[in-house]
């Protein structure tokens, strides 16, 4: 799965796209921690990087890229183009994380 | 009486601190940008010549406003107009967003960037709806 490549472009330099197998995606929603809460209480006095905030959002979005590629795992592709990104805050205190793209072969 | 001392405390607080922080900030900015000048970023969507590999890279950051510029901000919008001090946040947020990006371009032998996308979002809002903090978050392909 770690072999798949990705990217937002609609091709990979050097390579000729041999077939399309449509759209993957994956998504995931997550909450904020009480204890991070705390200390971003803080920091929204002071301001400045809430860097467990950020933290979360890295480990998030690696978590639906990971869905994704596992999805494209199973079509048996070998590259997911054009990859989007999108973030939605889906109720006080959680966001949802989507990501998609296109599955294709490569060579 | 009470409340009203813990309110000037923490004006107080957001001002002298947030100002340092974003002072420190811009000038720690701009140090990067220019070291990270040589690799050069594009939202065109169709592959440049020249190139032979490509990688995905990402940058994000979640950064907050200070209790001062929060007052200020809110005040603000009594009367309307520019809100300065949103401004300038966002600015952070979205330059430190995509120098993470270049950053992770670089480690990769990366001397272009291309198809750049930027997303900003209010994460976590809070009970009261009010902007407390927000993300940035930068993407693309980077090319060498």
């Amino acid at each position: 799965m770690n072999d798949i490549q990705i990217s937002n472009l609609e091709t990979i330099p050097g390579t000729k796209i041999i077939k399309h197998l449509g759209m993957v995606q994956g998504n995931t929603v997550r909450a904020k921690h009480v204890g991070r809460d705390i200390m971003a209480g803080l920091k929204n006095i002071v301001g400045g990087e809430l860097r467990g905030y950020t933290e979360l959002l890295t480990d998030s979005r690696v978590e639906c890229t990971r869905r994704m590629l596992e999805e494209a795992h199973e079509r048996g592709a070998n590259a997911v183009l054009n990859v989007r990104f999108s973030t939605s805050s889906v109720s006080a205190g959680a966001s949802e994380l989507f990501v998609y793209g296109t599955a294709v072969i490569v060579e | 009486m009470g409340g009203f001392l813990v309110f000037l405390f923490l004006l107080g607080l957001g001002f002298f601190f947030g100002r340092m922080n974003e002072r420190k900030h811009f000038a720690s900015l701009h140090q990067r940008e220019e070291d990270l000048s040589h690799i050069t970023i594009s939202t065109v969507k169709k592959l440049p010549e020249g190139y032979v590999s490509s990688a995905f890279v990402t940058g994000n950051v979640v950064i907050s406003i200070d209790y001062f510029k929060r007052i200020a901000a809110a005040l603000r919008t009594l009367v309307g107009g520019r809100i300065g001090s949103y401004t300038t946040l966002i600015e952070r947020a979205r330059r430190e967003a995509i120098l993470r990006m270049k950053e992770q371009a670089q480690e990769n032998g990366a001397s272009h960037v291309a198809n750049v996308r930027i997303e900003t979002s209010s994460v976590f809002q809070n009970a009261s709806q009010q902007l407390g903090s927000l993300e940035v978050y930068a993407y693309g392909t980077a090319l060498k």
